[in-house]
Protein backbone atom coordinates (compact mmCIF):
# COMPACT_ATOMS: atom_id res chain seq x y z
CA UNK A 1 0.00 0.00 0.00
CA UNK A 2 2.92 2.51 1.17
CA UNK A 3 5.12 1.74 -2.09
CA UNK A 4 1.95 1.86 -4.11
CA UNK A 5 1.33 5.58 -2.99
CA UNK A 6 5.16 6.20 -3.75
CA UNK A 7 5.13 4.72 -7.07
CA UNK A 8 2.23 7.31 -7.47
CA UNK A 9 3.61 10.40 -6.17
CA UNK A 10 7.16 9.47 -7.93
CA UNK A 11 5.26 9.16 -11.45
CA UNK A 12 4.07 13.05 -11.47
CA UNK A 13 6.62 14.55 -8.98
CA UNK A 14 9.20 15.88 -11.91
CA UNK A 15 6.92 17.37 -13.63
CA UNK A 16 4.68 18.76 -10.65
CA UNK A 17 8.33 20.02 -9.56
CA UNK A 18 8.88 21.87 -12.86
CA UNK A 19 5.43 22.88 -13.23
CA UNK A 20 5.56 24.44 -9.61
CA UNK A 21 8.95 26.02 -10.46
CA UNK A 22 7.81 27.38 -13.93
CA UNK A 23 5.26 29.23 -12.20
CA UNK A 24 7.06 30.65 -9.40
CA UNK A 25 9.48 32.14 -11.53
CA UNK A 26 6.71 33.49 -14.12
CA UNK A 27 5.10 35.30 -10.91
CA UNK A 28 8.56 36.76 -9.60
CA UNK A 29 9.27 38.35 -13.14
CA UNK A 30 5.80 39.50 -13.33
CA UNK A 31 5.81 41.27 -9.62
CA UNK A 32 9.15 42.83 -10.60
CA UNK A 33 7.94 44.24 -13.40
CA UNK A 34 4.70 45.65 -11.79
CA UNK A 35 6.53 47.28 -9.22
CA UNK A 36 10.03 48.46 -10.75
CA UNK A 37 8.51 51.26 -12.19
CA UNK A 38 6.99 53.01 -9.26
CA UNK A 39 10.25 51.71 -7.35
CA UNK A 40 12.58 53.40 -10.18
CA UNK A 41 10.35 56.62 -10.37
CA UNK A 42 10.54 56.79 -6.66
CA UNK A 43 13.60 56.38 -6.41
CA UNK A 44 15.15 58.77 -8.72
CA UNK A 45 13.04 61.52 -7.41
CA UNK A 46 14.61 60.94 -3.82
CA UNK A 47 18.28 60.51 -5.00
CA UNK A 48 17.54 63.82 -7.34
CA UNK A 49 15.47 65.55 -5.35
CA UNK A 50 16.78 65.25 -1.74
CA UNK A 51 19.77 67.57 -2.13
CA UNK A 52 17.38 70.43 -2.33
CA UNK A 53 14.81 69.10 0.10
CA UNK A 54 15.71 71.37 3.26
CA UNK A 55 13.68 73.69 5.28
CA UNK A 56 13.81 76.92 3.16
CA UNK A 57 12.33 74.44 0.34
CA UNK A 58 8.61 75.15 2.28
CA UNK A 59 9.01 78.14 3.69
CA UNK A 60 10.38 80.49 0.73
CA UNK A 61 9.26 81.69 -3.12
CA UNK A 62 10.87 80.30 -5.77
CA UNK A 63 14.24 82.14 -6.44
CA UNK A 64 15.11 83.92 -9.90
CA UNK A 65 16.59 82.43 -12.53
CA UNK A 66 19.55 84.85 -11.51
CA UNK A 67 20.01 84.00 -8.11
CA UNK A 68 19.67 80.00 -9.43
CA UNK A 69 22.43 80.56 -12.03
CA UNK A 70 25.17 81.88 -9.30
CA UNK A 71 24.19 79.08 -6.98
CA UNK A 72 24.76 76.13 -9.58
CA UNK A 73 27.84 77.90 -11.13
CA UNK A 74 28.92 78.21 -7.77
CA UNK A 75 28.40 74.16 -6.76
CA UNK A 76 25.80 75.35 -4.03
CA UNK A 77 22.10 74.27 -3.82
CA UNK A 78 19.40 76.35 -5.43
CA UNK A 79 18.03 78.87 -2.73
CA UNK A 80 14.59 80.09 -2.48
CA UNK A 81 11.74 76.95 -2.06
CA UNK A 82 8.35 76.65 -3.43
CA UNK A 83 5.66 77.94 -0.81
CA UNK A 84 4.47 80.28 -3.52
CA UNK A 85 3.50 76.86 -5.05
CA UNK A 86 2.06 74.72 -2.06
CA UNK A 87 -0.12 77.98 -1.01
CA UNK A 88 -1.18 78.07 -4.51
CA UNK A 89 -2.21 74.20 -4.92
CA UNK A 90 -4.05 74.16 -1.34
CA UNK A 91 -5.94 77.92 -2.65
CA UNK A 92 -6.90 75.82 -5.78
CA UNK A 93 -7.46 72.33 -4.54
CA UNK A 94 -9.30 74.15 -1.65
CA UNK A 95 -11.78 75.84 -3.70
CA UNK A 96 -12.17 73.06 -6.24
CA UNK A 97 -13.14 70.76 -3.48
CA UNK A 98 -15.17 73.82 -1.83
CA UNK A 99 -17.10 73.70 -5.10
CA UNK A 100 -16.81 69.63 -5.94
CA UNK A 101 -17.55 67.93 -2.78
CA UNK A 102 -21.03 69.30 -1.50
CA UNK A 103 -22.01 69.10 -5.72
CA UNK A 104 -20.83 66.09 -6.26
CA UNK A 105 -22.17 64.52 -2.52
CA UNK A 106 -25.97 65.96 -3.56
CA UNK A 107 -26.25 64.57 -7.10
CA UNK A 108 -24.54 61.43 -6.09
CA UNK A 109 -27.59 61.18 -3.55
CA UNK A 110 -30.12 62.19 -6.21
CA UNK A 111 -28.78 59.87 -8.62
CA UNK A 112 -29.07 56.84 -5.79
CA UNK A 113 -32.51 57.92 -4.62
CA UNK A 114 -33.69 57.99 -8.34
CA UNK A 115 -32.31 55.07 -9.83
CA UNK A 116 -34.19 53.80 -12.53
CA UNK A 117 -35.44 57.52 -13.47
CA UNK A 118 -33.92 58.58 -16.84
CA UNK A 119 -33.08 61.54 -15.70
CA UNK A 120 -30.82 60.39 -13.74
CA UNK A 121 -29.27 57.93 -16.47
CA UNK A 122 -28.50 61.04 -18.18
CA UNK A 123 -26.74 62.65 -15.34
CA UNK A 124 -24.93 59.42 -15.20
CA UNK A 125 -23.99 59.35 -18.81
CA UNK A 126 -22.67 62.99 -18.27
CA UNK A 127 -20.79 62.24 -15.68
CA UNK A 128 -19.20 59.25 -17.25
CA UNK A 129 -18.40 61.79 -20.61
CA UNK A 130 -17.27 64.35 -18.07
CA UNK A 131 -14.60 62.20 -16.85
CA UNK A 132 -13.27 61.35 -20.30
CA UNK A 133 -12.89 64.83 -21.41
CA UNK A 134 -9.33 66.09 -21.56
CA UNK A 135 -8.53 68.14 -18.74
CA UNK A 136 -6.74 70.61 -21.21
CA UNK A 137 -10.39 71.12 -23.18
CA UNK A 138 -11.96 71.78 -19.46
CA UNK A 139 -8.75 74.40 -18.62
CA UNK A 140 -10.13 76.37 -21.62
CA UNK A 141 -13.84 75.56 -21.06
CA UNK A 142 -12.90 77.75 -17.56
CA UNK A 143 -10.77 80.20 -19.17
CA UNK A 144 -13.88 81.06 -21.25
CA UNK A 145 -16.03 81.35 -18.39
CA UNK A 146 -13.55 82.63 -16.15
CA UNK A 147 -10.86 84.25 -17.09
CA UNK A 148 -12.60 86.06 -19.68
CA UNK A 149 -15.70 87.44 -18.11
CA UNK A 150 -15.68 86.61 -14.07
CA UNK A 151 -12.18 87.54 -12.63
CA UNK A 152 -11.55 89.01 -16.27
CA UNK A 153 -7.70 87.72 -15.50
CA UNK A 154 -5.75 84.87 -14.93
CA UNK A 155 -7.18 83.42 -11.89
CA UNK A 156 -7.28 81.19 -8.43
CA UNK A 157 -11.19 80.64 -9.20
CA UNK A 158 -10.59 79.47 -12.67
CA UNK A 159 -8.18 77.26 -12.20
CA UNK A 160 -10.09 75.70 -9.40
CA UNK A 161 -13.33 75.53 -11.57
CA UNK A 162 -11.40 73.58 -13.65
CA UNK A 163 -10.58 71.06 -11.15
CA UNK A 164 -13.84 71.12 -9.83
CA UNK A 165 -15.41 69.84 -13.41
CA UNK A 166 -12.71 67.07 -12.89
CA UNK A 167 -13.45 65.98 -9.06
CA UNK A 168 -16.67 65.99 -9.82
CA UNK A 169 -17.48 63.01 -11.75
CA UNK A 170 -15.26 60.62 -9.64
CA UNK A 171 -17.14 62.33 -6.29
CA UNK A 172 -20.87 61.32 -7.77
CA UNK A 173 -19.66 57.87 -8.85
CA UNK A 174 -18.33 57.30 -5.64
CA UNK A 175 -21.12 58.79 -3.59
CA UNK A 176 -23.93 56.61 -5.85
CA UNK A 177 -21.65 53.91 -5.24
CA UNK A 178 -21.03 53.78 -1.39
CA UNK A 179 -24.86 54.91 -0.87
CA UNK A 180 -25.61 51.77 -2.95
CA UNK A 181 -23.71 49.71 -0.53
CA UNK A 182 -25.88 50.98 2.83
CA UNK A 183 -28.34 48.12 3.79
CA UNK A 184 -32.12 49.32 2.78
CA UNK A 185 -32.78 48.12 6.03
CA UNK A 186 -30.64 51.17 8.08
CA UNK A 187 -33.24 53.55 5.98
CA UNK A 188 -35.65 51.78 7.39
CA UNK A 189 -34.90 52.08 10.86
CA UNK A 190 -35.08 56.16 10.46
CA UNK A 191 -37.98 55.58 8.87
CA UNK A 192 -39.85 53.74 11.11
CA UNK A 193 -39.17 56.48 13.85
CA UNK A 194 -40.84 58.86 12.16
CA UNK A 195 -37.54 60.81 11.04
CA UNK A 196 -38.46 62.90 7.87
CA UNK A 197 -36.46 61.98 5.00
CA UNK A 198 -33.94 64.64 4.50
CA UNK A 199 -32.80 63.92 7.93
CA UNK A 200 -32.24 60.41 7.43
CA UNK A 201 -29.91 61.86 4.49
CA UNK A 202 -28.03 63.56 6.70
CA UNK A 203 -27.67 62.14 9.87
CA UNK A 204 -27.80 58.00 9.02
CA UNK A 205 -26.98 57.49 5.14
CA UNK A 206 -23.84 60.44 5.32
CA UNK A 207 -22.38 59.28 8.50
CA UNK A 208 -23.13 55.66 7.57
CA UNK A 209 -21.00 56.24 4.22
CA UNK A 210 -18.54 58.08 5.91
CA UNK A 211 -15.85 56.17 4.93
CA UNK A 212 -16.63 55.65 1.24
CA UNK A 213 -17.59 59.57 1.21
CA UNK A 214 -14.00 60.15 2.09
CA UNK A 215 -11.83 57.93 0.57
CA UNK A 216 -13.80 58.89 -2.80
CA UNK A 217 -13.32 62.89 -1.93
CA UNK A 218 -9.42 62.15 -1.44
CA UNK A 219 -8.89 60.13 -4.53
CA UNK A 220 -10.27 62.77 -6.22
CA UNK A 221 -7.90 64.93 -4.55
CA UNK A 222 -4.74 62.85 -5.23
CA UNK A 223 -6.13 63.24 -9.21
CA UNK A 224 -6.34 66.75 -9.62
CA UNK A 225 -3.25 67.78 -7.75
CA UNK A 226 -0.99 66.75 -9.87
CA UNK A 227 -3.07 68.53 -12.68
CA UNK A 228 -0.87 71.13 -14.63
CA UNK A 229 -2.37 71.70 -18.58
CA UNK A 230 -5.87 73.42 -17.46
CA UNK A 231 -3.84 75.22 -14.66
CA UNK A 232 -1.61 76.73 -17.24
CA UNK A 233 -4.86 78.31 -18.88
CA UNK A 234 -6.26 79.25 -15.97
CA UNK A 235 -3.89 80.08 -12.33
CA UNK A 236 -1.14 80.94 -14.94
CA UNK A 237 1.51 81.31 -12.16
CA UNK A 238 2.80 83.73 -9.73
CA UNK A 239 6.79 84.12 -8.40
CA UNK A 240 4.90 85.38 -4.54
CA UNK A 241 2.16 83.87 -2.17
CA UNK A 242 -1.04 84.52 -3.39
CA UNK A 243 -3.99 84.24 -1.53
CA UNK A 244 -6.63 85.90 -3.44
CA UNK A 245 -9.03 83.63 -5.87
CA UNK A 246 -9.35 86.68 -8.30
CA UNK A 247 -5.70 87.04 -9.31
CA UNK A 248 -2.85 84.50 -10.84
CA UNK A 249 -1.71 81.91 -8.61
CA UNK A 250 0.97 79.15 -8.23
CA UNK A 251 0.97 75.77 -8.05
CA UNK A 252 3.34 72.96 -7.13
CA UNK A 253 2.73 70.73 -10.92
CA UNK A 254 3.26 74.62 -12.71
CA UNK A 255 6.20 75.23 -11.15
CA UNK A 256 8.04 72.03 -12.20
CA UNK A 257 6.70 73.08 -15.40
CA UNK A 258 8.47 76.30 -15.25
CA UNK A 259 11.66 75.02 -13.64
CA UNK A 260 12.00 72.36 -16.55
CA UNK A 261 11.74 75.67 -19.20
CA UNK A 262 14.78 77.08 -16.90
CA UNK A 263 18.31 75.42 -17.50
CA UNK A 264 19.05 77.01 -14.19
CA UNK A 265 16.66 75.26 -12.14
CA UNK A 266 16.80 72.23 -12.97
CA UNK A 267 17.03 70.53 -9.49
CA UNK A 268 13.96 71.81 -8.29
CA UNK A 269 12.05 69.53 -10.72
CA UNK A 270 12.93 66.59 -8.59
CA UNK A 271 12.44 67.62 -5.03
CA UNK A 272 8.94 69.49 -6.15
CA UNK A 273 8.23 66.24 -7.94
CA UNK A 274 9.54 64.13 -5.42
CA UNK A 275 7.17 66.78 -2.84
CA UNK A 276 4.02 66.33 -4.85
CA UNK A 277 4.53 62.52 -5.54
CA UNK A 278 4.93 62.15 -1.45
CA UNK A 279 1.55 64.70 -0.92
CA UNK A 280 -0.46 62.18 -3.42
CA UNK A 281 0.70 59.07 -2.18
CA UNK A 282 0.22 60.34 1.62
CA UNK A 283 -3.35 61.07 0.39
CA UNK A 284 -4.21 57.30 -0.99
CA UNK A 285 -2.64 55.77 2.53
CA UNK A 286 -5.26 57.84 4.20
CA UNK A 287 -7.66 57.49 2.04
CA UNK A 288 -7.26 53.34 2.79
CA UNK A 289 -6.59 53.55 6.24
CA UNK A 290 -10.06 55.37 6.44
CA UNK A 291 -11.73 52.94 4.06
CA UNK A 292 -10.34 50.43 6.76
CA UNK A 293 -11.10 51.68 9.50
CA UNK A 294 -14.35 52.49 9.25
CA UNK A 295 -15.99 49.83 7.54
CA UNK A 296 -18.68 49.72 9.69
CA UNK A 297 -21.71 48.54 7.59
CA UNK B 1 -48.42 19.15 18.91
CA UNK B 2 -48.90 19.65 23.05
CA UNK B 3 -49.79 22.94 23.12
CA UNK B 4 -52.38 22.31 20.44
CA UNK B 5 -54.08 18.77 22.84
CA UNK B 6 -53.64 21.27 26.07
CA UNK B 7 -55.97 24.16 23.95
CA UNK B 8 -57.88 21.76 22.92
CA UNK B 9 -59.75 21.11 26.14
CA UNK B 10 -60.51 24.76 26.48
CA UNK B 11 -62.44 25.20 23.28
CA UNK B 12 -65.79 26.95 23.24
CA UNK B 13 -67.92 27.48 20.43
CA UNK B 14 -68.84 31.17 21.44
CA UNK B 15 -64.94 31.80 21.26
CA UNK B 16 -65.00 31.00 17.36
CA UNK B 17 -66.06 34.56 16.22
CA UNK B 18 -63.54 37.05 17.22
CA UNK B 19 -65.10 39.73 18.90
CA UNK B 20 -63.06 42.55 19.93
CA UNK B 21 -64.26 45.98 21.94
CA UNK B 22 -62.27 48.65 21.72
CA UNK B 23 -59.69 47.82 19.14
CA UNK B 24 -56.88 49.79 19.14
CA UNK B 25 -56.53 49.14 15.34
CA UNK B 26 -59.28 48.53 12.95
CA UNK B 27 -58.28 47.50 10.00
CA UNK B 28 -61.41 47.80 7.35
CA UNK B 29 -61.37 46.27 3.58
CA UNK B 30 -57.41 46.89 3.18
CA UNK B 31 -55.96 46.06 -0.40
CA UNK B 32 -52.47 46.96 -1.37
CA UNK B 33 -51.24 46.31 -4.86
CA UNK B 34 -47.45 46.88 -5.58
CA UNK B 35 -48.08 46.84 -9.10
CA UNK B 36 -51.38 47.73 -10.96
CA UNK B 37 -53.70 44.82 -10.76
CA UNK B 38 -51.22 42.77 -8.38
CA UNK B 39 -52.74 43.28 -5.02
CA UNK B 40 -50.36 41.84 -2.36
CA UNK B 41 -53.30 41.81 0.42
CA UNK B 42 -56.77 41.75 -0.40
CA UNK B 43 -59.74 43.14 1.53
CA UNK B 44 -58.11 42.86 4.75
CA UNK B 45 -60.88 43.18 7.68
CA UNK B 46 -59.38 42.54 11.50
CA UNK B 47 -59.35 44.66 14.50
CA UNK B 48 -56.55 44.27 16.58
CA UNK B 49 -56.94 43.75 20.66
CA UNK B 50 -55.11 45.99 23.08
CA UNK B 51 -52.46 44.63 25.27
CA UNK B 52 -52.46 41.26 23.06
CA UNK B 53 -50.29 39.96 20.76
CA UNK B 54 -51.53 39.42 17.45
CA UNK B 55 -49.49 36.52 14.65
CA UNK B 56 -49.79 37.40 11.44
CA UNK B 57 -49.37 33.67 10.16
CA UNK B 58 -48.56 32.21 6.61
CA UNK B 59 -46.33 30.99 3.74
CA UNK B 60 -43.71 33.11 2.28
CA UNK B 61 -45.30 35.91 0.07
CA UNK B 62 -48.83 35.65 1.17
CA UNK B 63 -48.61 39.17 2.21
CA UNK B 64 -47.51 39.25 5.65
CA UNK B 65 -45.03 41.92 5.65
CA UNK B 66 -46.97 44.07 3.31
CA UNK B 67 -49.83 44.20 5.69
CA UNK B 68 -47.94 44.53 8.63
CA UNK B 69 -46.04 47.72 6.65
CA UNK B 70 -49.27 49.04 6.02
CA UNK B 71 -50.06 49.92 9.61
CA UNK B 72 -47.30 52.22 10.06
CA UNK B 73 -47.57 53.27 6.29
CA UNK B 74 -44.02 52.00 6.06
CA UNK B 75 -44.99 50.53 2.78
CA UNK B 76 -45.01 53.98 1.16
CA UNK B 77 -41.32 53.44 0.88
CA UNK B 78 -42.54 52.01 -2.88
CA UNK B 79 -43.85 55.06 -4.67
CA UNK B 80 -46.14 53.03 -7.53
CA UNK B 81 -48.00 51.34 -4.48
CA UNK B 82 -51.59 51.68 -4.05
CA UNK B 83 -53.43 51.53 -1.41
CA UNK B 84 -56.99 50.89 -0.85
CA UNK B 85 -59.54 50.80 2.48
CA UNK B 86 -58.78 51.97 5.78
CA UNK B 87 -56.67 51.60 9.06
CA UNK B 88 -57.93 53.11 12.33
CA UNK B 89 -55.92 54.01 15.50
CA UNK B 90 -58.29 54.31 17.80
CA UNK B 91 -60.25 56.60 15.75
CA UNK B 92 -57.63 58.23 14.04
CA UNK B 93 -57.25 57.21 10.06
CA UNK B 94 -53.93 56.28 10.07
CA UNK B 95 -53.74 57.19 5.97
CA UNK B 96 -54.53 60.73 6.81
CA UNK B 97 -52.08 61.23 9.71
CA UNK B 98 -48.64 62.50 9.01
CA UNK B 99 -45.92 59.59 9.15
CA UNK B 100 -43.82 61.73 11.27
CA UNK B 101 -46.96 61.65 14.29
CA UNK B 102 -47.85 58.09 13.19
CA UNK B 103 -44.56 56.92 13.55
CA UNK B 104 -44.29 57.51 17.07
CA UNK B 105 -47.37 56.20 17.87
CA UNK B 106 -46.48 52.75 16.29
CA UNK B 107 -43.09 51.53 15.99
CA UNK B 108 -41.40 48.49 14.13
CA UNK B 109 -38.82 46.19 14.51
CA UNK B 110 -37.58 44.13 11.47
CA UNK B 111 -36.40 40.70 10.48
CA UNK B 112 -32.73 41.77 10.60
CA UNK B 113 -31.06 43.73 13.63
CA UNK B 114 -30.16 47.03 12.51
CA UNK B 115 -28.95 49.49 14.97
CA UNK B 116 -27.37 52.14 13.37
CA UNK B 117 -23.68 51.54 13.08
CA UNK B 118 -22.21 54.90 13.30
CA UNK B 119 -24.41 55.11 17.08
CA UNK B 120 -23.29 54.25 20.24
CA UNK B 121 -25.57 51.88 22.10
CA UNK B 122 -26.93 54.88 23.96
CA UNK B 123 -26.99 56.83 20.64
CA UNK B 124 -28.82 54.01 19.19
CA UNK B 125 -32.20 54.02 22.13
CA UNK B 126 -32.75 57.59 21.86
CA UNK B 127 -32.17 58.15 18.37
CA UNK B 128 -35.96 58.69 17.78
CA UNK B 129 -35.06 62.20 20.06
CA UNK B 130 -32.20 62.68 17.93
CA UNK B 131 -32.48 62.04 14.68
CA UNK B 132 -35.58 64.10 15.27
CA UNK B 133 -33.76 66.92 16.57
CA UNK B 134 -36.11 66.95 19.93
CA UNK B 135 -33.93 68.77 22.43
CA UNK B 136 -34.33 66.83 25.95
CA UNK B 137 -31.96 67.71 29.08
CA UNK B 138 -29.37 64.96 29.85
CA UNK B 139 -31.16 63.22 32.85
CA UNK B 140 -34.36 62.93 31.11
CA UNK B 141 -32.22 60.96 28.14
CA UNK B 142 -30.56 59.10 30.76
CA UNK B 143 -34.12 58.15 32.10
CA UNK B 144 -35.08 57.01 29.02
CA UNK B 145 -32.19 54.97 27.74
CA UNK B 146 -32.18 52.89 31.04
CA UNK B 147 -35.96 52.19 30.75
CA UNK B 148 -36.25 51.48 27.30
CA UNK B 149 -32.84 48.87 28.18
CA UNK B 150 -34.64 47.40 31.32
CA UNK B 151 -37.66 47.02 29.45
CA UNK B 152 -36.18 44.73 27.04
CA UNK B 153 -33.65 43.25 29.92
CA UNK B 154 -30.22 43.99 28.00
CA UNK B 155 -29.90 47.36 30.80
CA UNK B 156 -27.69 44.60 32.89
CA UNK B 157 -25.84 43.54 29.93
CA UNK B 158 -24.63 46.59 28.41
CA UNK B 159 -24.85 49.41 31.22
CA UNK B 160 -21.15 49.35 31.56
CA UNK B 161 -20.70 49.82 27.53
CA UNK B 162 -23.58 52.25 26.71
CA UNK B 163 -21.00 54.31 24.50
CA UNK B 164 -19.93 51.25 22.37
CA UNK B 165 -21.29 50.40 19.01
CA UNK B 166 -24.42 49.23 18.68
CA UNK B 167 -23.20 46.50 16.25
CA UNK B 168 -20.59 45.05 19.19
CA UNK B 169 -23.69 43.43 20.03
CA UNK B 170 -24.33 39.62 19.45
CA UNK B 171 -27.16 39.23 16.78
CA UNK B 172 -29.81 38.49 19.91
CA UNK B 173 -28.77 41.90 22.15
CA UNK B 174 -28.76 43.97 18.36
CA UNK B 175 -32.72 42.84 18.07
CA UNK B 176 -33.10 43.64 21.55
CA UNK B 177 -31.79 46.89 21.17
CA UNK B 178 -33.75 47.60 18.40
CA UNK B 179 -36.97 46.82 20.41
CA UNK B 180 -35.91 49.43 22.87
CA UNK B 181 -34.82 51.96 20.18
CA UNK B 182 -38.84 51.85 18.87
CA UNK B 183 -40.31 52.01 22.84
CA UNK B 184 -38.30 54.60 24.13
CA UNK B 185 -41.06 56.52 22.16
CA UNK B 186 -43.56 54.66 24.48
CA UNK B 187 -45.24 53.97 21.55
CA UNK B 188 -49.28 52.25 21.52
CA UNK B 189 -48.27 49.38 18.99
CA UNK B 190 -45.54 47.60 18.03
CA UNK B 191 -45.09 45.75 14.55
CA UNK B 192 -42.34 43.30 14.30
CA UNK B 193 -41.56 41.29 10.67
CA UNK B 194 -40.38 38.38 11.87
CA UNK B 195 -38.34 39.43 14.58
CA UNK B 196 -36.49 35.97 15.47
CA UNK B 197 -35.72 34.36 11.78
CA UNK B 198 -32.10 35.72 11.81
CA UNK B 199 -31.49 34.78 15.55
CA UNK B 200 -30.35 31.22 16.91
CA UNK B 201 -32.68 29.89 19.50
CA UNK B 202 -31.49 30.98 22.98
CA UNK B 203 -31.76 34.47 21.63
CA UNK B 204 -35.15 33.84 20.11
CA UNK B 205 -36.35 32.34 23.51
CA UNK B 206 -34.97 35.87 25.07
CA UNK B 207 -37.18 37.83 22.50
CA UNK B 208 -40.21 35.83 22.99
CA UNK B 209 -40.28 36.11 26.58
CA UNK B 210 -39.88 39.87 26.54
CA UNK B 211 -42.47 40.47 23.76
CA UNK B 212 -45.26 38.24 26.55
CA UNK B 213 -43.33 40.97 28.99
CA UNK B 214 -43.85 44.04 26.62
CA UNK B 215 -47.70 43.30 25.89
CA UNK B 216 -48.79 44.41 29.68
CA UNK B 217 -48.26 47.88 28.25
CA UNK B 218 -47.94 47.92 24.39
CA UNK B 219 -50.15 46.26 21.64
CA UNK B 220 -47.99 43.80 19.71
CA UNK B 221 -48.32 42.68 15.79
CA UNK B 222 -46.06 40.16 15.12
CA UNK B 223 -45.47 38.64 11.63
CA UNK B 224 -43.80 35.06 11.71
CA UNK B 225 -43.28 32.14 9.58
CA UNK B 226 -42.73 29.81 12.55
CA UNK B 227 -46.38 28.28 13.77
CA UNK B 228 -44.87 27.20 16.76
CA UNK B 229 -43.30 30.93 17.79
CA UNK B 230 -47.22 31.64 17.70
CA UNK B 231 -48.65 29.24 19.44
CA UNK B 232 -46.18 29.93 22.05
CA UNK B 233 -46.69 33.36 22.54
CA UNK B 234 -49.59 34.82 20.48
CA UNK B 235 -53.34 35.50 22.28
CA UNK B 236 -54.87 35.84 18.48
CA UNK B 237 -53.78 34.65 15.04
CA UNK B 238 -54.15 35.35 11.69
CA UNK B 239 -53.93 33.05 9.00
CA UNK B 240 -52.94 34.70 5.28
CA UNK B 241 -53.04 33.07 2.01
CA UNK B 242 -52.40 34.88 -1.46
CA UNK B 243 -53.10 38.24 -0.07
CA UNK B 244 -56.31 37.10 1.70
CA UNK B 245 -57.09 37.07 5.50
CA UNK B 246 -58.17 33.46 5.52
CA UNK B 247 -58.84 32.84 9.26
CA UNK B 248 -59.00 35.49 12.33
CA UNK B 249 -59.26 34.09 15.94
CA UNK B 250 -57.91 33.64 19.51
CA UNK B 251 -54.60 31.29 18.80
CA UNK B 252 -55.68 28.24 20.63
CA UNK B 253 -58.78 28.17 18.69
CA UNK B 254 -57.28 28.14 15.45
CA UNK B 255 -54.85 25.70 16.16
CA UNK B 256 -56.90 23.37 17.67
CA UNK B 257 -60.21 23.44 15.42
CA UNK B 258 -58.89 25.77 11.96
CA UNK B 259 -62.34 26.41 10.24
CA UNK B 260 -61.00 26.68 6.65
CA UNK B 261 -59.37 23.72 5.24
CA UNK B 262 -56.24 26.01 3.64
CA UNK B 263 -55.35 26.73 7.44
CA UNK B 264 -55.79 23.50 8.13
CA UNK B 265 -53.03 22.44 5.70
CA UNK B 266 -50.80 25.34 7.01
CA UNK B 267 -50.66 24.21 10.01
CA UNK B 268 -50.35 20.60 9.71
CA UNK B 269 -47.49 21.48 7.40
CA UNK B 270 -48.91 20.50 3.87
CA UNK B 271 -47.58 23.64 2.48
CA UNK B 272 -45.54 26.80 3.45
N1 LIG C 1 -41.23 45.92 -3.44
C1 LIG C 1 -42.08 45.07 -4.05
N2 LIG C 1 -42.42 45.27 -5.36
C2 LIG C 1 -43.26 44.44 -5.99
N3 LIG C 1 -43.84 43.38 -5.41
C3 LIG C 1 -43.56 43.11 -4.12
C4 LIG C 1 -42.66 43.95 -3.38
N4 LIG C 1 -42.56 43.46 -2.11
C5 LIG C 1 -43.35 42.36 -2.08
N5 LIG C 1 -43.95 42.16 -3.27
C6 LIG C 1 -44.91 41.08 -3.59
O1 LIG C 1 -45.99 41.18 -2.72
C7 LIG C 1 -46.37 39.91 -2.24
C8 LIG C 1 -46.37 39.89 -0.73
O2 LIG C 1 -45.08 40.12 -0.24
P1 LIG C 1 -44.75 40.19 1.31
O3 LIG C 1 -45.75 41.06 1.96
O4 LIG C 1 -43.34 40.57 1.44
O5 LIG C 1 -44.96 38.67 1.75
P2 LIG C 1 -44.51 37.93 3.09
O6 LIG C 1 -44.00 38.95 4.06
O7 LIG C 1 -45.75 37.25 3.55
O8 LIG C 1 -43.48 36.95 2.71
C9 LIG C 1 -45.41 38.91 -2.85
O9 LIG C 1 -46.05 38.31 -3.94
C10 LIG C 1 -44.27 39.74 -3.31
O10 LIG C 1 -43.72 39.19 -4.49
MG1 LIG D 1 -42.04 39.16 4.91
Amino acid sequence: MKAQIELANQDNSSYRKLKDRIFFWFIVVMSVVTISPIVMIIGKLVVKGFRQFNFNFFTQTTPDTFEAMMAVSQGEIIPGGILNGITGSLLVVVLASVMAIPLGVIIGIYLYENQAKRYAGLIRSIADVLQGVPSIVLGLISYLWIVKHVTTGFSALAGSVSLCIMMLPLIIRSTEETMKMIPTSIKEAGLALGVPYYKIILRVLIPTGFSGLMTGILLAISRIIGETAPLMLTTLGSPVVNMNIAKPTSAVPLLIWEFYNDPNMVDLIWSSSLFLMGFVLTLNIISKRIAAKRRTI
Amino acid sequence: MTTVAMAEKQVKMEERIVDIKNPVLSIQDLSIAYNKDKYAVKHVNADIKKNAITAIMGPSGCGKSTLLRAINRMHELYPDIVTEGKINLHDDDILKMSTIKLRRKIGMVFQRPNPFPTMSIYDNVIAGYKLNGIKLKRAERDEIVERSLRNVALWDEVKDSLMKKGTFLSGGQQQRLCIARALAFQPEVILLDEPTSALDPVATAKVEDLLVELKKDYTIVLVTHNMSQAARISDYSMFMYLGELVEYDKTKVMFTNPRDSRTEGYLTGKFG
